[in-house]
């Protein structure tokens, strides 16, 4: 027990000096969130969790609510939102969409510039003969999303994209009819997917974060039809 | 020496005799016990109908069918309130809740109030057949016929829904008509479930509890241990039992030791707003959906029936035993406090303290120091947040270490927190968290 306590006593003081003191706040009520989601709920580009922070606020509450409903699948998720009410992951909802912090680089990617090209095209303009339309067009110009329902794409693990995209063609994420994503996305090969999602995850996010407030206009394109963003 | 083929016959005729013979002795007893019992066969005129129905009931009807929980197992996770659907975890497979929405096809818009009281005090159907008992109807039976129309009559009132039932993927023979009937005969007589102390007793709030407990609160279902058939040990029935299909240990509500009243204002608390008074201990895993959908609503002097009658049991029913704590290895000791202090501590703080009405304290944590592992190892795997209720809202939270700690990291943590600050509990080894996290 000797050791154990001078284990104990150094171990302690490295932790005061790091350790924020409790507060009554919502950023230490999501301490649970932010282990994996990163300190702020500001995932980086590497490993698999999403960002949260400065993402629109409606989005949010449709995914914690989808998470809680078992319309979206993923088990630690499910687990800790059972006991909340939907009062509550409401205001969890406005925390994270309310932060404004700055993001770090992206790695640096080793992707070839055939793939980085395609990656853009698909992101900005689209493939018309494809019936793609360009992700911009609902996420926004700057693909910071658009408030409230829409999602922002840039800040993302690659590996994170990969696993949604691949969601949506299997049906295992799904919106409102019409689904706008599901048919989006299988029109999309898996050497497009791997191109948007590589170079989605090599941009850097602006700073601020925010979402658009309003759908960008782009000349030549019609709006598609989204039951998730009424 | 080789039997003549006739006389091989012959046994197999008679065994198979037999165990027809035992069958409907079985089915005999199963239609003496309903014949025995009278309760709630006079039937009403003003409680057959819905016109009749007062205002005032149909609160009292949302009432006990808040607290009857009824919504949490006939409800599918984001599918419409009543409409069944949701599995229910037995020992012998999965049962299916049904819809008792008031659709007349799919739900029981065409039953009476007297189809009701069948399944709620006989276990049931419309047509005779008999319910499985994760319908808890072994503790339902106890309810009084006024209360089962309130209940009826509220349901009648809800929202059809046209959702089908969908058969139950549980193993044959178990949902079987003869085999629930040898079930009913073992473990179930209607209306008379409640300890015979309880129905002489004067004391009125003592009995509400009881009926409480044993009846609309089915807390027996999960708090009670259970045979290798899923039938109650009638001397244990809250001594505490893992429930089916999950790792999470319903503790005792009878054992101090685990979850037995320590006080009536600290379980009255734990069940009204999910927290003990001093809010350092909060209710967790499936308890946490409890007093979420359910017992945050009691009314006070229910919570406090219901802590009464705890408080009166604790004494009642038999401690199982304990495991004596083994002295735990210096280096596992060394390797659990470095993981304390780099995961644990920010919250839960260095003598295990914890912060009121935020984080709970480990410094004699029941759920934590108790024989059975399965809850500290789970909380620490899933993480949780407590329950949000009315008197807290907006409640903290733990994050999921499932990804972050090994099973070994684990092990020595709760080893090391279960020997601390005048913790005494045996260590857990990595096979037990090993086991737990992958049921």
């Amino acid at each position: 027990m000797f050791f154990v306590r001078i284990a104990l006593a150094l171990g302690l003081f490295s932790s005061l000096a790091l350790a924020a003191p409790f507060e009554d706040s919502m950023a230490q009520r999501t301490l649970a969130c932010t282990l994996c989601h990163g300190p702020q709920g500001k995932s980086g580009p590497d490993g698999y969790y999403p960002r949260l922070a400065g993402k629109p606020a409606g989005y949010l509450l449709n995914q914690l609510l989808n998470f809680k409903a078992g319309r979206r699948q993923y088990a630690p998720m499910q687990h800790l939102l059972a006991p909340l009410d939907d009062a509550y992951l409401a205001e969890i909802a406005q925390y994270f969409s309310k932060l404004d912090i700055s993001y770090p680089a992206p790695a640096v990617t080793a992707a070839t510039a055939a793939l980085m090209m395609r990656g853009k095209t698909i992101a900005q303009s689209g493939d018309k003969a494809l019936q793609i339309p360009a992700c911009v067009q609902c996420h926004g110009m700057a693909l910071t999303g658009v408030a409230p329902f829409t999602p922002g794409l840039v800040g993302l693990p690659r590996d994170y994209l990969n696993a949604q995209l691949g969601s949506w063609q299997t049906g295992q994420r799904k919106a409102h009819a019409p689904d706008c994503m599901a048919q989006i996305s299988k029109r999309l090969s898996d050497a497009d997917v791997h191109a948007v999602t590589t170079w989605l995850s090599s941009q850097s996010v602006p700073n601020p974060s925010h979402p658009a407030n309003t759908q960008p206009s782009i000349p030549d394109t019609t709006p598609t039809p989204c039951g998730s963003t009424p | 020496m080789k039997l003549p083929r006739f006389w091989i016959h012959a046994i197999q005729a008679l065994l198979v005799s037999l165990v027809l013979l035992a069958l409907w002795v079985f089915v005999l007893a199963d239609v003496l016990n309903e014949y025995q019992d009278t309760a709630g066969k006079e039937k009403t005129a003003n409680t057959t109908t819905l016109k009749n129905h007062s205002s005032s009931s149909f609160e009292n009807g949302k009432y006990l069918t808040r607290i009857g929980n009824c919504a949490a197992c006939h409800t599918v996770a984001g599918g419409e309130p009543f409409a069944g659907g949701r599995p229910i975890d037995t020992p012998f497979g999965a049962v299916l809740s049904t819809n008792i929405t008031p659709d007349p096809t799919q739900g029981i818009g065409r039953w009476t109030a007297d189809d009701f009281w069948q399944a709620m005090h006989h276990g049931k159907s419309k047509d005779g057949r008999r319910l499985s008992p994760a319908f808890p109807f072994t503790s339902f039976t106890q309810l009084s016929r006024e209360d089962t129309d309130a209940i009826f009559f509220y349901l009648q009132a809800q929202k059809p829904s046209s959702q089908a039932n969908a058969p139950s993927p549980i193993q044959w023979p178990f949902h079987t008509q003869p085999a629930l009937a040898v079930w009913r005969a073992l473990y179930f007589s209607p209306g008379k479930n409640l300890p015979v102390a309880i129905q002489t007793n004067e004391n009125q709030a003592l009995k509400r509890g009881a009926y409480l407990v044993h009846g609309l609160g089915h807390c027996t279902q999960c708090h009670g241990t259970r045979n290798a058939l899923g039938g109650l040990i009638s001397h244990q029935t809250l001594a505490g039992g893992v429930l089916p299909g999950k790792a999470w240990y319903a503790p005792s509500l009878t054992n101090t030791d685990e979850a037995g009243p320590r006080s009536i204002d600290d379980t009255a608390s734990l069940l009204l707003t999910g927290a003990d008074r001093q809010g350092l201990s909060f209710v967790s895993g499936p308890m946490a959906e409890v007093v979420l959908q359910s017992s945050q609503y009691l009314r006070e002097s229910d919570a406090r029936a219901i802590a009464l009658y705890l408080q009166s049991l604790t004494s009642l029913e038999p401690l199982p035993p304990r495991n004596k704590p083994a002295e735990s290895t210096t280096s596992v000791s060394l390797q659990g406090a470095k993981i304390y202090d780099q995961h644990c501590v920010q919250c839960h703080g260095k003598q295990g303290e914890g912060i009121p009405n935020a984080y709970p304290a480990l410094a004699g944590n029941r759920m934590l120091l108790m024989a059975n592992p399965n809850n500290a190892v789970l909380s620490v795997l899933h993480g949780g947040f407590a329950p949000s209720t009315q008197a807290n809202p907006r409640p903290y939270g733990m994050p999921p270490y499932l990804l972050q700690l090994t099973d070994a990291d684990i092990a020595s943590v709760l080893s090391f927190v279960r020997a601390s600050w005048g913790n005494s509990a045996a260590p857990i080894t990595e096979l037990e968290v090993h086991q737990i996290r992958k049921p």
